[in-house]
Protein backbone atom coordinates (compact mmCIF):
# COMPACT_ATOMS: atom_id res chain seq x y z
CA UNK A 1 0.00 0.00 0.00
CA UNK A 2 2.74 2.43 1.01
CA UNK A 3 4.46 1.68 -2.29
CA UNK A 4 1.29 2.40 -4.23
CA UNK A 5 0.84 5.67 -2.41
CA UNK A 6 4.46 6.59 -3.09
CA UNK A 7 3.99 5.89 -6.78
CA UNK A 8 0.82 7.97 -7.00
CA UNK A 9 2.52 10.71 -5.03
CA UNK A 10 5.52 10.75 -7.38
CA UNK A 11 3.23 11.07 -10.36
CA UNK A 12 1.35 13.88 -8.70
CA UNK A 13 4.62 15.66 -7.88
CA UNK A 14 5.87 15.42 -11.44
CA UNK A 15 2.62 16.69 -12.92
CA UNK A 16 2.36 19.59 -10.51
CA UNK A 17 5.93 20.56 -11.29
CA UNK A 18 5.10 20.51 -14.98
CA UNK A 19 2.07 22.71 -14.41
CA UNK A 20 4.40 25.16 -12.68
CA UNK A 21 1.86 27.38 -10.93
CA UNK A 22 -0.43 27.07 -7.93
CA UNK A 23 -3.19 24.54 -8.51
CA UNK A 24 -6.42 24.86 -6.51
CA UNK A 25 -8.60 21.79 -6.27
CA UNK A 26 -11.84 21.89 -4.37
CA UNK A 27 -13.32 18.84 -2.69
CA UNK A 28 -17.08 19.15 -2.53
CA UNK A 29 -17.66 16.51 0.05
CA UNK A 30 -17.43 16.56 3.81
CA UNK A 31 -16.33 12.94 3.98
CA UNK A 32 -13.44 13.75 1.65
CA UNK A 33 -12.52 16.67 3.90
CA UNK A 34 -12.39 14.49 7.00
CA UNK A 35 -10.54 11.70 5.27
CA UNK A 36 -7.99 14.08 3.73
CA UNK A 37 -7.23 15.62 7.12
CA UNK A 38 -7.41 12.45 9.15
CA UNK A 39 -5.09 10.49 6.92
CA UNK A 40 -2.58 13.27 6.53
CA UNK A 41 -2.99 13.37 2.74
CA UNK A 42 -2.32 17.11 2.81
CA UNK A 43 1.20 16.57 4.10
CA UNK A 44 1.94 14.38 1.07
CA UNK A 45 0.96 16.95 -1.51
CA UNK A 46 3.31 19.00 -3.64
CA UNK A 47 3.77 22.55 -2.45
CA UNK A 48 1.93 24.18 -5.29
CA UNK A 49 -1.18 22.01 -4.85
CA UNK A 50 -3.74 23.70 -2.66
CA UNK A 51 -6.89 21.92 -1.49
CA UNK A 52 -10.02 23.92 -0.82
CA UNK A 53 -12.90 22.48 1.20
CA UNK A 54 -16.07 23.43 -0.60
CA UNK A 55 -19.72 23.57 0.39
CA UNK A 56 -19.92 19.83 0.91
CA UNK A 57 -21.23 19.60 4.40
CA UNK A 58 -25.01 20.06 4.54
CA UNK A 59 -24.85 21.39 8.07
CA UNK A 60 -22.34 24.07 7.10
CA UNK A 61 -24.33 25.38 4.15
CA UNK A 62 -27.67 25.51 5.95
CA UNK A 63 -28.64 29.15 6.15
CA UNK A 64 -29.14 31.06 9.32
CA UNK A 65 -32.74 31.74 8.23
CA UNK A 66 -33.48 28.01 8.18
CA UNK A 67 -31.96 27.51 11.63
CA UNK A 68 -34.07 30.37 12.95
CA UNK A 69 -37.23 28.65 11.68
CA UNK A 70 -36.14 25.43 13.36
CA UNK A 71 -35.63 27.27 16.63
CA UNK A 72 -39.02 28.94 16.31
CA UNK A 73 -40.70 25.56 15.85
CA UNK A 74 -38.78 24.14 18.78
CA UNK A 75 -40.34 26.86 20.92
CA UNK A 76 -43.87 25.53 20.29
CA UNK A 77 -45.57 23.18 22.76
CA UNK A 78 -47.39 21.25 20.06
CA UNK A 79 -44.27 20.22 18.13
CA UNK A 80 -41.71 17.48 18.39
CA UNK A 81 -38.55 18.22 16.41
CA UNK A 82 -36.86 15.17 14.91
CA UNK A 83 -33.39 15.87 13.59
CA UNK A 84 -30.16 14.26 12.49
CA UNK A 85 -27.59 14.67 15.24
CA UNK A 86 -25.31 17.12 13.44
CA UNK A 87 -27.91 19.86 13.39
CA UNK A 88 -28.50 20.29 17.08
CA UNK A 89 -25.44 22.42 17.79
CA UNK A 90 -25.70 24.78 14.85
CA UNK A 91 -26.08 28.28 16.23
CA UNK A 92 -28.94 30.52 15.13
CA UNK A 93 -29.73 34.03 16.20
CA UNK A 94 -30.85 32.84 19.62
CA UNK A 95 -28.98 29.77 20.68
CA UNK A 96 -29.13 26.32 19.09
CA UNK A 97 -31.42 23.31 19.40
CA UNK A 98 -29.04 22.06 22.03
CA UNK A 99 -29.52 25.11 24.22
CA UNK A 100 -33.29 24.81 23.75
CA UNK A 101 -33.32 21.12 24.54
CA UNK A 102 -34.37 21.52 28.15
CA UNK A 103 -37.62 23.22 27.17
CA UNK A 104 -38.50 21.75 23.80
CA UNK A 105 -39.09 18.18 22.69
CA UNK A 106 -36.15 17.51 20.40
CA UNK A 107 -35.30 13.99 19.31
CA UNK A 108 -32.13 12.99 17.53
CA UNK A 109 -32.83 10.36 14.88
CA UNK A 110 -30.55 8.25 12.70
CA UNK A 111 -33.03 8.01 9.89
CA UNK A 112 -36.11 9.70 8.48
CA UNK A 113 -37.94 6.44 9.24
CA UNK A 114 -37.37 7.00 12.95
CA UNK A 115 -38.91 10.45 12.64
CA UNK A 116 -42.03 9.01 11.03
CA UNK A 117 -42.19 6.40 13.77
CA UNK A 118 -42.21 9.18 16.39
CA UNK A 119 -45.22 10.66 14.57
CA UNK A 120 -47.01 7.31 14.69
CA UNK A 121 -46.38 7.07 18.41
CA UNK A 122 -47.40 10.67 19.22
CA UNK A 123 -50.64 11.33 17.36
CA UNK A 124 -51.44 14.39 19.50
CA UNK A 125 -48.22 16.21 18.49
CA UNK A 126 -46.96 17.64 15.22
CA UNK A 127 -43.71 15.92 14.38
CA UNK A 128 -41.39 18.07 12.27
CA UNK A 129 -38.48 16.36 10.56
CA UNK A 130 -35.51 18.62 9.88
CA UNK A 131 -34.88 17.47 6.34
CA UNK A 132 -31.43 18.71 5.36
CA UNK A 133 -28.83 17.10 3.18
CA UNK A 134 -27.71 16.78 -0.39
CA UNK A 135 -28.80 14.28 -3.02
CA UNK A 136 -27.55 11.35 -0.93
CA UNK A 137 -29.99 12.14 1.85
CA UNK A 138 -32.98 13.42 -0.10
CA UNK A 139 -34.33 9.99 -1.13
CA UNK A 140 -34.70 9.07 2.56
CA UNK A 141 -37.00 12.07 3.02
CA UNK A 142 -38.95 11.27 -0.14
CA UNK A 143 -39.58 7.70 0.99
CA UNK A 144 -41.07 8.75 4.34
CA UNK A 145 -43.23 11.49 2.82
CA UNK A 146 -44.72 8.89 0.51
CA UNK A 147 -45.11 6.49 3.40
CA UNK A 148 -46.85 9.14 5.52
CA UNK A 149 -49.22 9.84 2.62
CA UNK A 150 -49.92 6.15 2.08
CA UNK A 151 -50.62 5.51 5.78
CA UNK A 152 -52.46 8.84 6.24
CA UNK A 153 -50.19 10.04 9.01
CA UNK A 154 -51.31 13.63 9.29
CA UNK A 155 -49.19 14.85 12.18
CA UNK A 156 -45.91 14.50 10.26
CA UNK A 157 -44.18 17.05 8.07
CA UNK A 158 -40.72 17.87 6.82
CA UNK A 159 -38.98 21.24 6.92
CA UNK A 160 -37.42 20.86 3.53
CA UNK A 161 -33.86 22.13 3.36
CA UNK A 162 -32.53 19.71 0.74
CA UNK A 163 -29.96 21.13 -1.60
CA UNK A 164 -28.41 20.28 -4.95
CA UNK A 165 -24.66 20.05 -5.46
CA UNK A 166 -24.25 20.90 -9.14
CA UNK A 167 -26.00 24.32 -8.98
CA UNK A 168 -23.74 25.24 -6.03
CA UNK A 169 -20.66 24.30 -8.05
CA UNK A 170 -21.94 26.44 -10.93
CA UNK A 171 -22.51 29.35 -8.55
CA UNK A 172 -18.99 29.04 -7.16
CA UNK A 173 -17.47 29.07 -10.62
CA UNK A 174 -19.60 32.00 -11.70
CA UNK A 175 -18.51 33.98 -8.64
CA UNK A 176 -15.89 36.65 -8.94
CA UNK A 177 -12.42 35.86 -7.63
CA UNK A 178 -12.96 32.16 -7.60
CA UNK A 179 -9.71 30.33 -7.88
CA UNK A 180 -11.02 26.83 -8.40
CA UNK A 181 -9.15 24.91 -11.09
CA UNK A 182 -10.96 21.59 -10.68
CA UNK A 183 -13.30 19.56 -8.52
CA UNK A 184 -12.81 16.34 -6.65
CA UNK A 185 -16.44 15.29 -6.89
CA UNK A 186 -18.49 13.74 -4.10
CA UNK A 187 -18.66 9.94 -4.15
CA UNK A 188 -21.88 9.27 -2.33
CA UNK A 189 -23.87 12.02 -4.00
CA UNK A 190 -22.72 10.45 -7.26
CA UNK A 191 -24.03 7.08 -6.12
CA UNK A 192 -27.50 8.64 -6.37
CA UNK A 193 -27.29 11.17 -9.21
CA UNK A 194 -24.62 9.36 -11.23
CA UNK A 195 -21.28 10.86 -12.20
CA UNK A 196 -22.83 11.95 -15.50
CA UNK A 197 -24.47 14.80 -13.57
CA UNK A 198 -21.14 16.64 -13.42
CA UNK A 199 -20.66 16.68 -17.18
CA UNK A 200 -22.21 20.15 -17.44
CA UNK A 201 -19.45 21.56 -15.24
CA UNK A 202 -16.79 20.16 -17.55
CA UNK A 203 -18.63 21.28 -20.68
CA UNK A 204 -19.67 24.75 -19.54
CA UNK A 205 -16.74 25.76 -17.33
CA UNK A 206 -13.90 23.62 -18.69
CA UNK A 207 -12.92 22.34 -15.26
CA UNK A 208 -11.87 18.74 -14.63
CA UNK A 209 -14.39 16.80 -12.51
CA UNK A 210 -13.17 13.55 -11.01
CA UNK A 211 -15.15 11.30 -8.67
CA UNK A 212 -12.96 9.39 -6.24
CA UNK A 213 -13.33 7.14 -3.23
CA UNK A 214 -12.47 8.17 0.30
CA UNK A 215 -9.43 6.16 1.13
CA UNK A 216 -6.05 8.02 0.95
CA UNK A 217 -4.78 6.22 -2.14
CA UNK A 218 -8.08 6.79 -3.93
CA UNK A 219 -7.91 10.47 -3.07
CA UNK A 220 -4.31 10.86 -4.27
CA UNK A 221 -5.18 8.97 -7.46
CA UNK A 222 -8.08 11.36 -7.96
CA UNK A 223 -5.85 14.39 -7.49
CA UNK A 224 -3.23 12.93 -9.83
CA UNK A 225 -5.88 12.39 -12.51
CA UNK A 226 -7.06 15.98 -12.13
CA UNK A 227 -3.51 17.35 -12.37
CA UNK A 228 -2.81 15.24 -15.42
CA UNK A 229 -5.84 16.76 -17.12
CA UNK A 230 -4.80 20.26 -16.10
CA UNK A 231 -1.31 19.72 -17.41
CA UNK A 232 -2.61 18.49 -20.74
CA UNK A 233 -5.21 21.24 -20.85
CA UNK A 234 -7.94 18.65 -21.37
CA UNK A 235 -10.64 18.89 -18.70
CA UNK A 236 -12.66 15.70 -18.51
CA UNK A 237 -15.29 13.94 -16.52
CA UNK A 238 -14.04 10.78 -14.89
CA UNK A 239 -15.06 8.40 -12.14
CA UNK A 240 -12.40 6.45 -10.31
CA UNK A 241 -15.01 5.11 -7.93
CA UNK A 242 -16.39 2.37 -10.12
CA UNK A 243 -17.16 0.06 -7.23
CA UNK A 244 -19.94 2.35 -6.07
CA UNK A 245 -20.76 4.90 -8.73
CA UNK A 246 -22.28 4.50 -12.20
CA UNK A 247 -22.84 7.15 -14.84
CA UNK A 248 -26.62 7.12 -14.31
CA UNK A 249 -26.72 6.64 -10.55
CA UNK A 250 -29.61 5.05 -8.69
CA UNK A 251 -32.65 5.21 -10.97
CA UNK A 252 -35.12 4.13 -8.27
CA UNK A 253 -33.92 6.82 -5.89
CA UNK A 254 -34.03 9.50 -8.58
CA UNK A 255 -37.58 8.49 -9.49
CA UNK A 256 -38.84 8.64 -5.90
CA UNK A 257 -37.23 12.04 -5.42
CA UNK A 258 -38.84 13.31 -8.64
CA UNK A 259 -42.23 12.10 -7.51
CA UNK A 260 -42.07 14.13 -4.29
CA UNK A 261 -39.89 17.13 -4.97
CA UNK A 262 -39.45 19.84 -7.54
CA UNK A 263 -36.56 22.25 -8.05
CA UNK A 264 -36.74 25.46 -6.03
CA UNK A 265 -34.53 28.41 -5.16
CA UNK A 266 -32.28 27.79 -2.21
CA UNK A 267 -30.58 29.88 0.44
CA UNK A 268 -27.00 28.84 1.15
CA UNK A 269 -24.76 30.04 3.88
CA UNK A 270 -22.01 31.99 2.24
CA UNK A 271 -23.37 31.64 -1.24
CA UNK A 272 -26.68 33.40 -0.60
CA UNK A 273 -29.70 32.70 -2.75
CA UNK A 274 -29.01 30.43 -5.69
CA UNK A 275 -31.72 29.87 -8.25
CA UNK A 276 -32.93 26.29 -8.63
CA UNK A 277 -30.39 24.93 -6.18
CA UNK A 278 -32.75 23.32 -3.72
CA UNK A 279 -35.81 21.11 -3.63
CA UNK A 280 -39.32 21.83 -2.46
CA UNK A 281 -42.19 19.39 -1.95
CA UNK A 282 -44.60 19.14 -4.87
CA UNK A 283 -48.06 20.59 -4.29
CA UNK A 284 -49.68 17.18 -3.94
CA UNK A 285 -47.55 16.66 -0.84
CA UNK A 286 -47.99 20.15 0.60
CA UNK A 287 -49.77 18.62 3.59
CA UNK A 288 -46.38 17.28 4.61
CA UNK A 289 -44.57 20.56 4.07
CA UNK A 290 -43.82 22.16 7.45
CA UNK A 291 -43.33 25.64 6.01
CA UNK A 292 -46.76 25.53 4.29
CA UNK A 293 -48.45 24.05 7.34
CA UNK A 294 -47.12 26.64 9.71
CA UNK A 295 -46.91 29.48 7.21
CA UNK A 296 -43.17 29.94 7.61
CA UNK A 297 -40.97 31.57 5.02
CA UNK A 298 -37.22 31.26 5.04
CA UNK A 299 -35.71 34.68 4.86
CA UNK A 300 -32.19 35.37 3.91
CA UNK A 301 -30.66 36.61 7.10
CA UNK A 302 -27.48 38.07 8.30
CA UNK A 303 -24.92 35.71 9.54
CA UNK A 304 -23.24 35.76 12.88
CA UNK A 305 -20.88 38.68 13.27
CA UNK A 306 -17.27 37.95 12.51
CA UNK A 307 -17.86 34.41 11.24
CA UNK A 308 -16.34 33.97 7.80
CA UNK A 309 -17.85 30.55 7.05
CA UNK A 310 -19.21 31.92 3.81
CA UNK A 311 -15.77 32.72 2.47
CA UNK A 312 -14.40 29.42 3.78
CA UNK A 313 -17.15 27.50 1.97
CA UNK A 314 -16.44 29.33 -1.27
CA UNK A 315 -12.75 28.49 -1.04
CA UNK A 316 -11.82 32.18 -0.81
CA UNK A 317 -10.00 31.92 2.51
CA UNK A 318 -8.54 29.18 4.67
CA UNK A 319 -10.15 28.81 8.13
CA UNK A 320 -7.07 30.19 9.87
CA UNK A 321 -7.67 33.52 8.13
CA UNK A 322 -10.78 33.99 10.29
CA UNK A 323 -9.86 36.04 13.34
CA UNK A 324 -12.12 33.94 15.56
CA UNK A 325 -10.58 30.62 14.52
CA UNK A 326 -9.22 28.69 17.50
CA UNK A 327 -9.76 31.64 19.80
CA UNK A 328 -13.42 32.51 20.25
CA UNK A 329 -14.47 29.70 17.94
CA UNK A 330 -13.56 26.09 18.74
CA UNK A 331 -15.42 22.78 18.30
CA UNK A 332 -16.52 22.98 21.94
CA UNK A 333 -17.82 26.51 21.53
CA UNK A 334 -18.53 26.86 17.83
CA UNK A 335 -19.56 30.21 16.47
CA UNK A 336 -20.24 29.17 12.92
CA UNK A 337 -21.47 25.92 11.39
CA UNK A 338 -18.12 25.10 9.78
CA UNK A 339 -16.83 24.52 13.30
CA UNK A 340 -19.91 22.56 14.43
CA UNK A 341 -19.94 19.71 12.03
CA UNK A 342 -17.07 17.25 12.23
CA UNK A 343 -17.01 17.55 8.45
CA UNK A 344 -16.76 21.31 8.43
CA UNK A 345 -13.52 22.81 7.17
CA UNK A 346 -12.91 24.85 10.33
CA UNK A 347 -13.39 21.84 12.60
CA UNK A 348 -11.06 19.73 10.47
CA UNK A 349 -8.33 22.40 10.50
CA UNK A 350 -8.73 22.81 14.23
CA UNK A 351 -8.64 19.14 14.99
CA UNK A 352 -5.95 17.98 12.61
CA UNK A 353 -3.94 21.10 11.86
CA UNK A 354 -3.37 22.67 8.50
CA UNK A 355 -1.57 19.66 7.08
CA UNK A 356 -3.76 17.04 8.67
CA UNK A 357 -3.10 14.19 11.06
CA UNK A 358 -1.80 16.42 13.86
CA UNK B 1 -20.28 13.50 0.02
CA UNK B 2 -22.49 12.06 2.63
CA UNK B 3 -21.07 9.52 4.99
CA UNK B 4 -22.22 6.08 4.01
CA UNK B 5 -21.18 2.86 5.67
CA UNK B 6 -20.79 -0.45 3.84
CA UNK B 7 -22.77 -3.22 5.49
CA UNK B 8 -23.90 -6.76 4.72
CA UNK B 9 -27.58 -7.63 4.60
CA UNK B 10 -28.14 -10.36 7.17
CA UNK B 11 -31.93 -10.25 7.42
CA UNK B 12 -34.36 -9.10 4.78
CA UNK B 13 -38.13 -8.86 4.83
CA UNK B 14 -39.74 -6.77 2.12
CA UNK B 15 -37.69 -3.57 2.15
CA UNK B 16 -36.70 -3.88 5.79
CA UNK B 17 -33.23 -5.21 6.38
CA UNK B 18 -30.90 -5.79 9.26
CA UNK B 19 -27.32 -5.13 8.21
CA UNK B 20 -23.94 -5.78 9.74
CA UNK B 21 -20.98 -3.41 9.52
CA UNK B 22 -17.85 -4.53 11.34
CA UNK B 23 -19.93 -6.41 13.88
CA UNK B 24 -22.36 -3.56 14.46
CA UNK B 25 -25.89 -4.48 13.55
CA UNK B 26 -28.54 -1.98 12.65
CA UNK B 27 -31.73 -1.55 10.66
CA UNK B 28 -31.70 -0.31 7.11
CA UNK B 29 -34.34 0.05 4.41
CA UNK B 30 -33.72 -1.29 0.93
CA UNK B 31 -36.50 0.72 -0.75
CA UNK B 32 -33.99 2.38 -3.07
CA UNK B 33 -32.37 -0.92 -4.10
CA UNK B 34 -35.30 -3.23 -4.78
CA UNK B 35 -33.14 -6.04 -6.21
CA UNK B 36 -30.77 -6.72 -3.34
CA UNK B 37 -30.59 -10.13 -1.72
CA UNK B 38 -29.57 -11.59 1.59
CA UNK B 39 -25.78 -11.50 1.89
CA UNK B 40 -25.31 -8.52 -0.47
CA UNK B 41 -23.05 -5.65 0.53
CA UNK B 42 -24.65 -2.22 0.41
CA UNK B 43 -23.71 1.33 1.34
CA UNK B 44 -26.03 2.60 4.06
CA UNK B 45 -26.65 6.31 4.50
CA UNK B 46 -29.17 7.77 6.98
CA UNK B 47 -30.87 4.40 7.38
CA UNK B 48 -31.19 3.66 3.67
CA UNK B 49 -29.15 1.41 1.41
CA UNK B 50 -28.18 3.68 -1.50
CA UNK B 51 -25.95 1.52 -3.64
CA UNK B 52 -24.36 -1.88 -3.85
CA UNK B 53 -20.67 -2.17 -3.21
CA UNK B 54 -18.06 -4.87 -3.80
CA UNK B 55 -16.12 -6.75 -1.18
CA UNK B 56 -12.82 -4.96 -1.77
CA UNK B 57 -14.33 -1.48 -1.59
CA UNK B 58 -16.26 -2.39 1.57
CA UNK B 59 -13.06 -3.55 3.25
CA UNK B 60 -11.24 -0.35 2.32
CA UNK B 61 -14.04 1.77 3.73
CA UNK B 62 -14.32 -0.25 6.95
CA UNK B 63 -10.61 0.21 7.42
CA UNK B 64 -10.94 3.94 6.88
CA UNK B 65 -13.90 4.24 9.24
CA UNK B 66 -12.15 2.35 11.98
CA UNK B 67 -9.29 4.81 11.69
CA UNK B 68 -11.52 7.84 12.09
CA UNK B 69 -11.45 8.02 15.84
CA UNK B 70 -14.88 9.43 16.34
CA UNK B 71 -16.61 6.72 14.37
CA UNK B 72 -19.01 6.03 17.23
CA UNK B 73 -20.19 9.62 16.86
CA UNK B 74 -20.33 9.47 13.13
CA UNK B 75 -23.07 6.85 13.08
CA UNK B 76 -25.23 9.56 14.40
CA UNK B 77 -24.29 11.88 11.68
CA UNK B 78 -25.79 12.98 8.50
CA UNK B 79 -22.51 14.50 7.53
CA UNK B 80 -21.47 16.03 4.28
S1 LIG C 1 -13.49 29.71 12.60
FE1 LIG C 1 -15.56 29.78 13.43
S2 LIG C 1 -16.22 31.88 13.17
FE2 LIG C 1 -14.43 31.60 11.84
S3 LIG C 1 -15.28 31.00 9.85
FE3 LIG C 1 -14.89 29.10 10.96
S4 LIG C 1 -16.82 28.63 11.99
FE4 LIG C 1 -16.94 30.80 11.36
Amino acid sequence: MIQKIKKAQDMLDATCKAIGRQVNIMEVCGTHTVSIFRSGVRSLLPENLHLLSGPGCPVCVTSQGYIDIVLELAGRDDCIIATYGDMIRVPGKEGSLETKQSKADIRVVLSSEDALQIARENPDKQVVFIAVGFETTTPASAVVVQEAAKDSIDNFSILCGHKLVVPAMRALLSGMNNKIDAFLCPGHVSAIIGYGAFREIVDDFKRPCVVAGFEPLQIIDGLAEICKQLEQGKPELKSLYGAVVTEEGNAVAKQIVNECFEPADGYWRGLGKIEISALGLKSEYSKYDTSKQFGLIEKSSEEIGGCRCGEVLCGLIDPTECALFGKKCTPLKPIGPCMVSSEGACAAWYKYGQHGNK
Amino acid sequence: MCLAIPARIIELEGDKAVVDAMGNRFKAKTTLLPNVKLGDLVLVHAGFAISQVDEEEAKKTWQLISEIDDYIDTQNKLSG
